[in-house]
């Protein structure tokens, strides 16, 4: 208990009940007369339908229901941001059914539900189901599906068009183009990833007639939202009638925020067939029913002036969002992208342009990043690709160009509130030996191999967010944090915050928090986390906010609580109000030894005896709800040194080092973790992942793990990290976050080292994934065309 | 067409009348409703199923229960002492931050005992080449090959 606790290496408190298979995720839940649904999904990308017969399946053995979109009228899955395009005109919003009405739009939508006793029973059944579809011709990259005379999927968008949306003065822009020395352009695409946590979505619904209310168990980030958004906008049931509990979550970096048509469906059901229904995904279903993540086609073009100082940056974006509009899926490519397009940099002006398209495939959403990797991509990649144009050193034209005062407004509307970019920039280069390189990729050309390094000085803007400001971009939400803390009579402390982990340890991270301010021992604090029925309200966890909007709510439920004791302290030591300091658990008299634990005033609150009951309520318990002042901005660098085999095109990392600013930390331990996690998924995406469609017949053709190379431990190395600390101005813990970062900076790093490798070819535009076959094939072309 | 099963789960002599197609997590998960061995996916390759039969790591998702009949089956309820003290492996994860999301874990702890019996000093390659049958999606593997090498050196004591 002396021992600091901000900054600790602390043991996570949650792991005992996860390495004794002791946790509770949502498909080991399993009611008293469960029943089990079974999906029936289009086979087909783009298709009428025409009939759907169930008599075969409604009379299979077991079977209790079975539902399709003529039965399920209710509203649609609805989008949280609107994005106003480039007129002043609202994006086009089609309707998004949680069971396909008239048409299916993607491999995958959902046609029906069968429910049954069994779910053998219900798998068997769902074979019965009869579909008779109208097949259509399909779209399934942004480029078909604007083409003219391409098919329409939705009346309400012309030309497969969401929305065409900008940011930034355009003619200042051309005017600092026209008078630029050198102009470095780069096509880039941001290849479609799935997220595959390893935990597959799952939803148990329950429906009680006794008392007309729902329980819904669910493999969510975001337990109240995901009841407002089903109540409110769907379903029309009244909130305080259903609880929403997201038990232990194996894994979301996104996919599980969105509401989706599943718990709609199952949620509706329970009350129909009276008996709790439980869906559980299987891996295969979620490739065509879980949000799929990135998918954009990108032109940049970066101006510079003859000394590589950055004089503008145009960018011309168009991002696929799929078939239908994910819940947050409008901002992901608008604010969550083009407002990071600055970087570390002093750039005085950027423009984008993004034109958002429908396609016959799975919705695109938030994932790990959402928006800040494809925005660091296109940056880092042109700033690498720039200095070799310019002949600079790449650190060089970064340092050259990065922000060096705070707080800086950005020309895309951010403001950073702090940073260090020239600290994290010669800490990576330190630690990743950048000196030694030359004499390393001499000893690889001997043996006959490649060697490159490369660099990604990435920027992020999370903590979402000031829900003003949020608003005025087109949040139809708040996103704000809530936090409790109760303490009990006899001291000890439970939390309860909007927060919720899947994985990110706030159990241990925030009770350090908490323990450290009430001076007491991590053992004696309880964070509860995942349940509306305990939980006063959250918006949950996603874009690295916990630690800086959840901690944060309950540093200030921390403040209220030590307020009110101080209040106690006073009455119970016959001092003035004034007079009470208090550190980390002990209210002192000032000037004298008078003192007063938290345990003390604690029980005294809840046995009011020698109380002042005239001026204060007993009991100590408050709550906060914190609205940040604006968004963090955790920045770092990144080195990636790759040994490719010409012959082979196999990439191997021969080091990946990360030197990150995420603020203050809490638990190193747990960053690091964080991190590790996020790049090797930036590594997957740059080396391994990429979900492919067939143009033609618009399948999947990456439809299992068969064919979506997931990183595997032999495909990462492990990883070299260090960490700077610029405290992030706008909360009481200095703390930015830290889950991102990883995902964000990685592909562009290791892209720069693949390219650097292979500019003996001339090789500039390497695609992601940059797979042995597309290494090896383009080291071929590239000999050819010497050769010719 | 269903089938009676009996093998020993856990030291416990168990027996359930399953349907011939049952797979053996499925045993596991739900008639003896040991939870703790999960289901990642459908194509044999994530590992979270991964238990032992007969003292080595099988994928329970890939074989069928009744091809466990008479077999010794070790779950992950059934690794720490009985007093709750955690086996060396699974205190190795524990202070390493070898799981986050806790989903994998199983699976590569189960895996992770298997591995590294004998081999007290298996290299970072040697680990990481024998995780290949095990998906993990939050930590990166890092920590995970960390704790996998600290349980080997605990074991061996």
């Amino acid at each position: 208990m002396n021992a600091p606790l901000i900054g600790a290496r602390i043991e996570r408190k949650e792991d005992y009940r996860f390495l004794t298979g002791a946790g509770q995720y949502t498909d080991d839940v399993t009611l008293p007369n469960q029943s089990y649904a079974v999906f029936v999904r289009s086979p087909h990308a783009h298709a009428t339908i025409n009939k759907v017969d169930k008599s075969k399946a409604l009379k299979a053995p077991g079977v209790i229901a079975v539902f399709d979109g003529e039965d399920l009228k209710v509203g649609g899955l609805p989008c949280g941001w609107l994005i106003t395009d480039v007129n002043g005109q609202p994006m086009k919003e089609p309707v998004h059914p949680s069971l396909a009405q008239g048409k299916v739009r993607h491999v995958g939508d959902q046609v029906a539900v069968v429910i049954a006793d069994t779910l053998d029973q219900a798998h068997d059944a769902a074979e019965l189901v009869e579909v008779d579809y109208g097949v259509l011709p399909s779209v399934t990259s942004t480029a078909q599906a604007r083409a003219k005379g391409a098919p329409q999927l939705h009346e309400v968008a012309p030309d497969n068009t969401c929305y065409v949306w900008a940011i930034g003065d355009k003619a200042v822009c051309d005017a600092a183009f026209a008078k630029a020395a050198h102009v470095t352009k780069l096509d880039l695409v941001n290849n479609r990833l799935i997220p595959n946590a390893i935990e597959p979505r799952a939803v148990n619904g329950l429906y009680s007639r006794s008392d007309d209310s729902y329980t819904l168990y669910v493999s969510s980030q975001n337990p109240h939202v995901e009841r407002l958004l089903m109540t409110a906008f769907v379903l029309g049931l009244p909130e305080h009638k259903v609880r929403v509990v997201a038990p232990d979550v194996g894994g979301g970096f996104g996919s599980k925020i969105y509401l989706y048509a599943e718990d709609v469906v199952v949620t509706w059901a329970s009350k129909l067939v009276n008996r709790p229904v439980k869906w559980t995904c299987e891996r295969s279903e979620s490739f065509v029913s879980d949000a799929h993540g990135r998918d954009h086609v990108t032109t940049v073009e970066l101006a510079m002036d003859k000394d590589g100082r950055f004089l503008g940056m145009r960018v011309k974006t168009t991002a696929n969002v799929g078939a239908y509009l994910s819940t947050f899926a409008s901002c992901v490519p608008t604010i969550l992208y083009a407002t990071l397009l600055a970087g570390q940099y002093t750039t005085p002006v950027v423009h984008c342009e993004v034109t958002a398209v429908f396609t016959n495939t799975v919705p695109v959403d938030a994932y790990r990043g959402a928006g800040r990797p494809e925005a660091t991509y296109v940056v880092e990649r042109v700033v690498e690709q720039a200095a070799r144009e310019m002949k600079l050193d790449p650190a060089e034209i970064r340092r050259r160009n990065f922000i060096k005062t705070f707080p800086y407004q950005t020309p895309v509307a951010l403001m950073y509130d702090t940073g260090d970019y020239e600290a994290t920039l010669s800490g990576a280069i330190q630690l990743a030996d950048v000196a030694g390189f030359a004499a390393r990729k001499k000893a690889s050309e001997a043996k006959g191999k490649l060697r490159g390094l490369g660099y990604a000085a990435y920027i992020e803007a999370c903590g979402i967010a000031p829900s003003n400001i949020a608003g005025a971009l087109g949040a139809r939400a708040g996103l704000f944090e809530a936090g409790e803390v109760r303490m009990h009579p006899t001291g000890s402390v439970t939390v309860f915050t909007g927060s919720h982990s899947h994985g990110q340890g706030h159990e241990t991270t925030f009770a350090q928090v908490v323990a450290d301010r009430l001076g007491m021992s991590i053992d004696n604090v309880d964070i509860v986390h995942g349940d509306t029925d305990k939980i006063l309200f959250g918006m949950g966890t996603y874009g690295s906010r916990s630690i800086a909007v959840g901690g944060t709510a309950i540093v200030k439920a921390l403040d209220k609580i030590i307020a009110k004791g101080k209040k106690i302290a006073a009455h119970l030591m016959e001092a003035a109000e004034t007079d009470i300091e208090y550190d980390r658990g002990v209210f002192k008299v000032a000037g004298t030894d008078k003192q007063k634990t938290i345990g003390e005033v604690a029980f005294a609150a809840y046995v009011p005896h020698n109380y002042p009951l005239d001026k204060l309520e007993p009991g100590l318990n408050e709550n906060a709800f914190y609205d940040p002042a604006n968004f963090t901005f955790p920045a770092g660098t990144y080195v990636c040194e790759v040994e490719i085999d010409p012959d082979t095109g196999v990439t191997k990392i021969e080091q990946f080092t990360a030197v990150d600013d995420f603020g203050n930390i809490i638990n190193p331990m747990i960053v690091e973790g964080q991190v590790h996690g996020g790049l090797t998924q930036g590594i997957g995406q740059a080396l391994l992942e990429g979900c492919k469609y067939d143009p033609e017949s618009g399948q999947l053709i990456t439809g299992s793990f068969m064919d979506y190379t997931m990183p595997r431990a032999d495909d990462v190395p492990s990883y070299q990290l260090e960490t700077r600390v610029t405290a992030c101005t706008h909360n009481p813990l200095g703390v930015k976050g830290c889950g991102e970062a990883g995902a964000i900076g990685a592909p562009a790093a290791l892209m720069n080292a693949i390219t650097d490798a292979l500019q003996v070819y001339g090789i500039n535009d390497l695609p992601m994934p940059a797979s042995p076959q597309t290494v090896w094939k383009t080291i071929q072309n590239a000999k050819q065309k010497k050769a010719a | 067409m269903s089938i009676k099963v009996s093998m020993t789960v856990n030291g416990k002599p168990v027996s359930a009348t399953v349907e011939e197609r049952t797979l053996l997590v499925t045993l596991i998960r739900e008639e003896l409703r040991l939870t703790g061995t999960h289901v990642g996916c459908d194509t044999a390759q994530c590992g979270a199923c991964t238990v032992h039969m007969n003292g080595k790591a099988v994928k329970s998702c890939s074989m069928l229960a009744m091809q466990a009949e008479g077999a010794a089956i070790q779950t992950i309820e059934g690794v720490a002492a009985a007093d709750g003290t955690l086996h060396p492996m699974q205190a190795a994860f524990k202070e390493n931050h070898g799981l986050q999301c806790g989903f994998c874990t199983p699976g590569m702890v189960m895996n992770a005992i298997d591995l590294v019996k004998g081999r007290p000093d298996i290299t970072e390659t040697e680990i990481r080449e024998g995780l290949e049958g095990n998906l993990c999606r939050c930590t990166g593997y890092h920590n995970i090959v960390k704790s996998i090498a600290a349980g080997a050196k605990a074991m061996a004591k």
